[in-house]
């Protein structure tokens, strides 16, 4: 069954709203989307697949660290700040609170406090990446069928 | 234009000469594509570099001195403005700052440091240095809006003791931010701190020299609410 159009923006509302709420995305999300228009209607997806390079490559980075021996505590933190920086840049707001967790680890040299904050991220990461492409998704099926979305 | 991709430039024709034209600075892909795009949709040029290093050599201050075709590039425009983040590997934005202050010609180009870190101390650092405003990151359209009010009432600015003319610093993110907040507690700091750096004491001081710091904006909301 094909949707239509007004279903399909009754969809991507509901979704969009869905991740402010669930504290996925804040604000700067909706300051990237005020700088789309027409002279550049893919901006916010091409920085947000920056982002999600941008992600993978710190996210494998970060790991090599902790597979390191001894871990390279320095690093990870140096990887840990860069990602909360790119990842406040796009509103990804819990990627970036679990960010922030890694410092007291890395400080206290805690191997298992950053493996679990690995954990955590690539799982937060993972759950963004997934709900930001449906809802990439959406909107492509909503231009495709003619209509719009703010 | 740079090959790797690291750098853009936009084609700058010569009747778009009146438009400000901002150097933006950060090791960050993500963020250089934000600010560009804040810059450019508030009716800027952008030439986006992703170094210090960079920065320089396009300004022609680097160890590469500016051949015809050595970088690729040359500022055909002058620069009205530069945006720089503050953590970045090799050479930091603050360090960035000091070499642009120390040229005999970009010391009145107008600098702003980013960071996505509210260190108070860093902040006087900057501005004791010569920055004209830290902007805590994320950057939005606000932050850039306000930006271009350092370039069209910077001459107004000297002299004028009209604190508020356009250089109001919406640094209500500063006071949300759940980090540091202990440190807006702190004392403001003293005005005699600055009075003994020697870059005020300079008798040819740029624009940026002391009624600006002084008159920081950042300084009166330390000790004043926010609304």
């Amino acid at each position: 069954m094909t949707m239509d159009v007004h279903q399909l923006q009754a969809k991507l509302r509901e979704h969009q709203s869905a991740m402010f709420q669930q504290g996925f995305l804040d604000d700067q999300f909706s300051q990237l989307q005020k700088l789309q228009d027409e002279s550049t209607p893919d901006f916010v997806l091409e920085v947000v697949t920056m982002f999600f390079d941008d992600s993978e490559n710190l996210l494998k980075n970060m790991a090599r660290c902790l597979e390191q021996v001894p871990a390279d505590f320095k690093q990870i933190d140096a990887y840990a700040h860069q990602y909360k920086g790119s990842s406040a840049s796009v509103g990804a707001a819990r990627v970036k609170s679990v960010c922030a967790t890694f410092r007291p680890f890395c400080e206290t040299k805690n191997l298992d406090g950053c493996m679990r904050c690995l954990q955590q991220l690539q799982q937060e990461y993972s759950l963004l990446k997934n709900s930001l492409q449906y809802l990439f998704r959406l909107q492509k099926d909503i231009k495709a069928s003619g209509g719009s979305f703010s | 234009m740079d090959t790797d991709g690291i750098v853009s430039f936009d084609h700058i024709s010569p009747e778009d000469s009146h438009e400000v034209h901002v150097l933006a600075v950060d090791d960050s892909l993500v963020d250089r594509k934000v600010i560009e795009r804040l810059l450019k949709i508030s009716a800027c040029k952008v030439t986006a570099v992703d170094s210090g290093i960079r920065a320089l050599q396009f300004l022609g201050l680097g160890e590469q001195r500016r051949t015809s075709e050595s970088d690729g590039f040359v500022p055909s425009l002058k620069v009205d403005l530069i945006i720089t983040d503050y953590c970045m590997p090799e050479m930091t934005g603050y360090e960035l700052l000091k070499k642009i202050k120390e040229s005999s010609m970009f010391r009145e180009i107008p600098v702003v440091i980013m960071s996505s870190e509210n260190i108070l101390p860093r902040i006087d650092r900057c501005l004791e240095e010569g920055a004209e405003d830290f902007i805590v990151k994320p950057v939005k359209l606000s932050d850039v809006k306000r930006l271009k009010g350092y370039m069209t009432t910077r001459e107004v600015k000297v002299g004028s003791h009209d604190r508020g003319s356009g250089v109001e610093i919406n640094n209500k993110r500063k006071l949300e931010e759940e980090e540091e907040t202990s440190d807006m507690s702190s004392s403001p700091p003293s005005i005699s701190t600055l009075s003994s750096s020697p870059f005020l004491s300079s008798p040819s001081s740029s624009p940026t020299s002391s009624p600006t710091v002084l008159a920081s904006p950042i300084r009166r909301l330390k000790t004043s609410t926010i609304d």
